[in-house]
């Protein structure tokens, strides 16, 4: 009967025991594993400064404590008089805290942390490769600027459906962190990262990475990364930056070199064929299947999937009098305030796609716009109309 | 005592009665009263809008609210809580108790103090009309850039940020005259022989905060007003198209902003002491240190705006400067904490509920303060910044330094105002369930922050759940419980055990000379101080 008894609570407190570390490993108590040079010495830098402000915490709240429990009424502790120091060695002793302080200020935790600056704005010495990173709303660019990538410029969506975030379907695993195109670097090289932004500031961040700098438009700002370890790493935006904040994530991979040089060679060939495909005459079915989804993936959250828009901020296209309007005029240039300059130079909130989509990208939503979403405009506009334009 | 027996009596010979009472008053006590009411009236409106928030935030995936509300929420819960619920608090104790721990009969400039008030309705009006206004179909809601109006896109926004800018504007030039009103009050008011060195902390807490309204209110008015201009007349000053930069933008608020978050601490820490040694029965420890400490930092709140902006990329010798500069706050701050245990030291010490306060404000200021040096560290900042780690940490400087040292304050001061005891056993009840409620609500958000989630975001990856979770229950406890302090405050106003003119057994200071409550012109023949 004992002897169940032992061995039953023993079995639960090993249970328990198991469990506890195992929520322990689960659940995040720290910054997830640098896998850069910057992000390895901010890691230490958090650890220790975390340990040296709790080390302070406790002696302070210790000497609180003592005080409330020993220095009581109710136990009938006669109250000093004293309100300041009065002696010489009071008066040192006082001092002693401070002295402390400034030692933690400005030597244990300052002079790290002036390294880790220099480290972190260190962005030109010995950078081997450079990308230009685009923040717009709500969705990445990235763009190779030298080397064997030189011209790889793509844009990175986020994948989740809206079935998911409403609450329609199942979440999936990486929900909210997904995206269509992965910004691919090359592990153990240098990355100099300039960043700027179209229309609102956005911050490029990925934790593990320990970079984060603010994508400000109309100017240029920069950082590095040098993956160490090779790997799929996430990250989201982090300056607010209107409603789809929450919905703007950087999905990076670091891939060992000949995968690198791999996928150089893979996206250069789906950039070949897709301008390619500009100069072909495109029918006005396969003009709208192709823009639905472009559609989809750029226009639907503001517009929405139906067309019928969020006004004021987001007007509908639905009997819209611009989508039903001419794009050229007679001489075939382009009308101002029409349909497809709306979509290629934008308008206030409405950004400009011309730098952003493809010109069958570009084709093919306009075109889908027209003869789809209750519109009945009949007309098709081909991409080699669009690629004419630039 | 002679005029004990007048008290309550004297503001019927020549005073309108009703709600002209109210809005023609120029009695500081009226107007006090006023501003406290207000505060907490606009301290629910902005609690319920972050519980709206936090319910959203539950589990992943929208349920409540599309993202466009949900961002006009933050942002006006920030501005509610920050202009109308702390900084007229901190007015109302201005009113409420300069003239009486000064020795005087009234503030200096009562007809300014009267419209320094009742601007401030309108501007609450202002701010939150927004919301209302988009049921109707006019406009797109309430302005949804966050408190911090970031351009472009603030420039970008709705009608929202030009209701927010003329609301800022409003409550701006509302605080300017509270705060001309204290100084020309804390110095030319003084009873004889009351010398600056010798007046209460509490005024001197003041006395700062009112310079640096007046030094940084009218920097945040001109800021929002280029920001009027970039969105309505063509001017570009934050469009770098235009020759301009979003940048300054950021300056210009920070450079208000920081100085604010010290706006709204320096009174609490002037009355803090007080209540210390008064529930110490120990005179305050180092009073000179404190004042200095408060020089100290509010010198030093105006040259260190930058570190609110570390990430958008600033030359190497400015990241350092900022980053030191705001080290070096720890240390008057260390001052201050310092002097404040060392007031409790050998005290004789009984915990009634605004002690209770003062001491877990302490801890938890503590807390606040400490992962604030560590955000000073401009590499380990990339990572904090803008996550969850920076919402725990202002909230633990300003719910707990700022709202939980305001409560302190009511529950010390309650039965001055009212003449009557409130419900102890319900002001400890209180007490515990808000700062165990709070702790539960924040720290789960220090990990957030540190597990990678950003803030001002409305839905959230999966891994973020538990602490979210964990997060919303306790914030409704934490809202829910601040029920018993309404409860509390109406329920002392109406009635209860009479309070004596000292009611603290080890209180000390001009206030508690009068009876309870004060004669409705406070001291009509000034004290003497030796």
């Amino acid at each position: 009967m004992v002897m169940q008894l032992i061995r039953k609570t023993g079995l639960l407190l090993i249970l328990g025991l198991n469990s506890f570390a195992a929520i322990a490993q689960e659940a995040k108590w720290n910054l997830p594993e640098p896998v850069t040079p910057v992000a390895r010495d901010i890691f230490q830098i958090h650890n220790q400064f975390m340990l040296v402000i709790f080390v302070m915490f406790i002696v302070v709240l210790a000497i609180m404590i003592y005080s409330i429990f020993k220095h009581r009424k109710s136990r009938g502790y006669q109250a000093a008089t004293f309100t300041g120091p009065t002696t010489r060695s009071q008066i040192a002793w006082t001092l002693v805290p401070f002295a402390i302080l400034l030692y933690i200020d400005f030597i244990l935790m300052g002079i790290p942390a002036v390294h880790s600056i220099q480290l972190m704005e260190d962005t030109k010495q010995g950078a081997e490769m450079v990308v230009k990173i685009t923040g717009s709303q709500w969705r990445w660019q990235y763009e190779y600027m030298d080397g064997e990538a030189e011209g790889i410029k793509f844009v990175s969506n986020l994948t989740t459906p809206q079935e998911q975030i409403y609450n329609k379907e199942e979440k999936g695993e990486n929900y909210l962190l997904e995206v269509d195109n992965h910004f691919v670097v090359p592990v153990d090289k240098k990355v100099r990262i300039l960043i700027t932004a179209n229309d609102v500031i956005h911050t490029w961040w990925v934790p593990a990475f320990g970079s984060a700098r603010d994508a400000i438009p109309g100017f240029l700002r920069e950082t590095w990364i040098q993956v160490e370890k090779p790997g799929t790493y996430r990250g989201q935006c982090k300056e607010l930056c209107g409603k789809g904040h929450g919905f703007m994530p950087i999905v990076v991979d670091a891939v060992p070199e000949d995968e690198f040089k791999a996928w150089v060679v893979a996206k250069k060939g789906e950039m070949e064929a897709a301008t390619a495909g500009a100069d072909k005459e495109w029918t006005k079915e396969e003009l709208v299947a192709h823009g639905k989804g472009v559609y989809e993936k750029n226009c639907a959250v503001c517009h929405q999937a139906n067309g019928q828009g969020m006004p004021p901020a987001f007007p509908p296209l639905t009997g819209s009098a611009i989508v039903a309007g001419p794009n050229f005029d007679a001489d075939g240039k382009l009308l101002v305030d029409s349909h497809l300059d709306r979509v290629w130079n934008g308008k206030n909130i409405m950004p400009g796609w011309k730098g952003t989509l493809n010109d069958i990208d570009i084709a093919a939503v306009v075109t889908y716009e027209r003869n789809a979403l209750g519109n009945a405009v009949g007309d098709v506009l081909q991409p080699a109309q669009v690629k004419a334009l630039r | 005592m002679s005029y004990a027996s007048t008290a309550g009596h004297d503001e019927h010979h020549d005073h309108p009665t009703g709600i002209m009472r109210w809005l023609t008053t120029t009695n500081h006590k009226d107007i006090g009263t006023m501003y406290l009411i207000f505060s907490l009236i606009m301290f629910m409106v902005g609690g319920l809008m972050i519980l709206a928030v936090r319910v959203e935030l539950f589990q992943p995936g929208m349920q409540l609210m599309q993202p466009d509300f949900y961002n006009q929420l933050i942002g006006v819960h920030a501005l509610v809580m920050i202009f109308a619920a702390l900084m007229p608090a901190a007015t109302g104790f201005a009113n409420w108790m300069l003239p009486l721990q000064l020795g005087a009969p009234d503030m200096a400039l009562p007809r300014l103090n009267n419209w320094g008030f009742w601007l401030l309705p309108p501007a609450a009006i202002l701010l939150t009309l927004p919301f209302t206004l988009a049921l109707f179909g006019i406009g797109d809601g309430a302005i949804a850039t966050g408190w911090t109006f970031y351009a472009p896109l603030s420039v970008q926004g709705g009608i929202g940020v030009d209701f927010a800018i003329f609301a800022v504007h409003i409550l701006g030039i509302s605080s300017v005259m509270g705060s001309i009103n204290v100084i020309v009050t804390i110095f030319n008011m003084r009873a004889p022989g009351m010398t600056l060195m010798k007046m209460p902390m509490f005024a001197w807490g003041w006395l700062i905060t009112a310079f640096l309204l007046i030094a940084t209110i009218p920097v945040l008015a001109g800021a929002v007003t280029m920001l009027l201009t970039d969105r309505h007349f063509g001017t570009h000053f934050f469009n770098a198209a235009g020759g301009g930069d979003p940048i300054l933008f950021q300056h210009l608020f920070w450079f208000f902003g920081h100085p604010e978050v010290y706006i709204l601490l320096l009174p609490v820490w002037g009355f803090m002491p007080q209540i210390l040694q008064t529930f110490a029965r120990k005179p305050m420890y180092g009073y000179k240190a404190q004042v200095y400490s408060f020089w100290g930092i509010g010198v030093l709140s105006v040259v260190v705006w930058a570190h609110h902006f570390f990430t958008v990329g600033m030359p190497v010798p400015a990241l350092i400067y900022f980053m030191f500069s705001t080290m070096a706050i720890s240390v008057p701050l260390a001052v201050l904490f310092f002097c404040w245990i060392a007031t409790m030291w050998r005290g004789s010490m009984t915990f009634e509920t605004p002690m209770l306060f003062a001491v877990g404000w302490i801890i938890l200021f503590g807390i606040g303060g400490l992962t604030g040096l560590v955000l000073a560290d401009v590499a380990a900042d990339a990572q904090y910044h803008h996550t969850y780690f920076v919402v725990a940490h202002f909230h633990y400087t300003l719910f707990a330094g700022g709202i939980m040292g305001i409560m302190a304050g009511v529950y010390y001061w309650l039965p001055k105002m009212t003449g009557h005891m409130y419900n102890e056993n319900l002001g400890k009840l209180h007490f515990w369930l808000t700062a165990i409620s709070f702790n539960l609500t924040f720290i789960p958000q220090f990990f957030l922050g540190l597990a990678g989630m950003p803030r001002r975001i409305p839905d959230y990856a999966l891994q973020f759940a538990d602490f979210n979770a964990v997060s919303t229950v306790a914030a409704l406890v934490l809202g829910l419980s601040q029920l018993l302090f309404i409860y509390n405050i109406v329920s002392c106003a109406r009635g209860g055990k009479k309070a004596t003119d000292k009611v603290w057994e080890g209180s000390d200071g001009l206030e508690w000379t009068l009876p309870s409550p004060p004669p409705y012109h406070s001291f009509t023949v000034q004290p003497v101080i030796k």
